[in-house]
């Protein structure tokens, strides 16, 4: 059996790549270019995420991976199950028992404490790309801050669908300076990411680039001032499981005959309300 | 009285060839300044450079800002260059693919400068893109529609538009008129006389038409291999032209 060094990389790429998350820490909302190592996965299963977890990880800790708010997917299992070769870290599927969450596409619903580190899988790090393809350009107007283009991005949203069309990947400004995108989390979770005690890091592997929010930094969702920002979600559902209204649902399909419900993403969440539930009918 | 601009012993080379040579000239507030030459004579070469789009070889360019007054824009931030280039000042270019934003609606193009400076509030974008619209006689019912689908003349009044939403000081224009039709751009060139001498525009237009110096300019400068050949109040330039390459201009548009 082979002997990997603990987490996987070598010293020297861990050192490289905490000194580009020191880096993001210190420029909150900043995008920090680091040389990406090829990773025993394929680009789109979360390799930026992969590294920058890798880099963070001691011994101590305990790591739960997340796909789409669930710890039993193919690619949650696989990363956790990964982690725990080659690091020998305990793993969880409990958010409050994780020091180190590695997530893709949503955010936990139990509020984040102290010391946790939250590691996103970003797919596509530059929230200007699409109205601007050329790097030395997005470069240019974040160095800048000139950010109308995006401002005129939500204004078409809004004359051509009476609302900002956005469910997903909905950019954020960063203590007011950096215009960042928070990865395809729903824009349901964008209140989570300000003012949050845990250290955030966000990672983007095929395209080398890494970013981050220190605890507690402020983090606001572009709007207008007659159209402000709305984390809402479709009004009046429920878990059809715990029963939870303010948690993110997704909707699932139960029989061959179109019978649906609507459940928790997070399962986590979900299982745990439905345990206290027991315990309180017990 | 200050002048607006102020330019003095421009020049620019690329690589070895020339592009405008030791340019000066003084522009006053509301006053409109043409530009005449033939091709490659270095009038979009002395545009760029006023304009910022281009760092001269030698030269100043002094621009009365509001804050500081009289600063010399080559030795400023870019920073600070970008800030005037969205604020004070505006560029219409002679394509209006180059001016514009083809993937955004008639309104977001208008709105893109507001938004640039800070406005934040879309029921008051929407108002005043709607305004400009109706000052540049496009239908404010196609606000949402994309320059695609407009003619030629439209999306060139819709870049004016674009430019004037923020009150420029100081309006380059590169061929506004040219690759339009005749009967277009004379309805053009209306409109941008109507709102040059209504919003007492100062301006730089650089043109091949006489026409188009003859309605809107005050004075005129005409250049040849690079240099200013001949500058003057533009009925005394095109009625008795005193350089025989002006001479030559005046006489070859009376021909045609
Ligand atoms: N990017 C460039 N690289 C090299 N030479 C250039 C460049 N741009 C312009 N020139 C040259 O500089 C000279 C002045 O060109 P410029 O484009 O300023 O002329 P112009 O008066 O605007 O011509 P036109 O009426 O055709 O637009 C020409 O000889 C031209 O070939
Ligand atoms: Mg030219
Ligand atoms: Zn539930």
């Amino acid at each position: 059996m082979t002997e990997y060094n603990f987490a996987y990389l070598d010293e020297a790429t861990k050192r490289m790549l905490r000194r580009a998350i020191l880096k993001a820490v210190a420029i909150p909302g900043y995008q920090v270019p680091f040389s990406s190592r090829e990773m025993p996965m394929p680009y789109g299963w979360g390799t930026g995420g992969v590294q920058v977890t890798a880099a963070c990880l001691v011994p101590e800790d305990t790591l739960k991976v997340i796909d789409q708010g669930a710890d039993d997917t193919t690619n949650a299992v696989s990363i956790r199950k990964f982690f725990a070769r080659v690091a020998h870290v305990a793993t969880t599927e409990a958010t409050a028992e994780a020091s180190v969450i590695q997530t893709r596409h949503r955010i936990p619903e139990r509020p984040l404490t102290d010391g946790q580190i939250l590691v996103f899988q970003v797919p596509i790090p530059e929230p200007l790309r699409f109205l601007e393809p050329r790097e030395t350009e997005t470069r240019t107007m974040h160095a800048l801050e000139d950010y109308g283009l995006m401002q005129v991005r939500l204004y078409e949203d809004i004359a051509r669908h009476g609302e900002i069309a956005r469910a997903y990947a909905y950019p954020v400004r960063v203590e007011g300076r950096y215009i960042m995108d928070p990865s395809p989390i729903p824009k349901f979770d964008n209140p989570k990411l300000d003012n949050s005690p845990a250290l955030q890091l966000f990672g983007a592997g095929r395209e080398s680039r890494i970013y981050a929010l220190p605890p507690h930094t402020r983090v606001e969702s572009l709007d207008f001032e007659d159209y402000p920002f709305t984390a809402s979600k479709a009004a009046g559902q429920r878990c059809a499981i715990c029963g939870a209204e303010d948690s993110y649902l997704d909707e699932v399909i139960t029989d061959d005959a179109g019978g649906r419900m609507f459940v928790c993403s997070d399962t986590d969440y979900c299982a745990t309300r439905v345990a206290a539930q027991a315990e309180d009918a017990a | 009285m200050i002048p607006l601009l102020q330019v003095e012993g421009l020049s620019k080379f690329y690589g070895h060839h020339l592009g405008c040579a030791d340019v000066n000239f003084t522009l006053w507030p509301g006053e409109v300044m043409g530009i005449v030459g033939e091709s490659g004579s270095g009038k979009s070469t002395l545009l760029n450079c006023l304009a910022g789009h281009m760092a001269p070889d030698t030269g100043r360019v002094m621009f009365d800002t509001r804050d500081l007054g009289p600063r010399d824009t080559l030795a400023m931030s870019e920073p600070e260059r970008r800030w005037l280039a969205r604020t004070d000042w505006a560029f219409v270019h002679q394509n209006p693919r180059d001016g514009l934003r083809m993937n955004v609606s008639a309104g977001g193009n208008v709105g893109d400068r507001l938004m640039a400076v800070g406005a934040r509030h879309y029921g008051d974008i929407r108002a005043q893109a709607s305004d400009w619209l109706g000052r540049v006689e496009i239908d404010a019912g196609r606000i949402d529609e994309r320059p695609r689908a407009f003619s030629g003349g439209m999306q060139q009044r819709l870049q004016i538009a674009r430019n004037l939403v923020t009150g420029p000081r100081l309006v380059f224009m590169d061929e506004p008129t040219g690759g339009l039709d005749v009967s277009v751009q004379a309805r053009l060139l209306d409109l941008l006389r109507g709102l040059v001498q209504r919003l007492g525009l100062s301006a730089v237009i650089v043109t091949h038409d006489l026409a188009v110096v003859r309605l809107l300019a005050d004075r005129l400068m005409v250049m040849k291999d690079g240099h200013v050949v001949e500058e003057g109040l533009t009925d005394q330039v095109l009625d008795d032209p005193q350089h025989a390459y002006t001479q030559l201009l005046v006489s070859s548009v009376l021909q045609v």
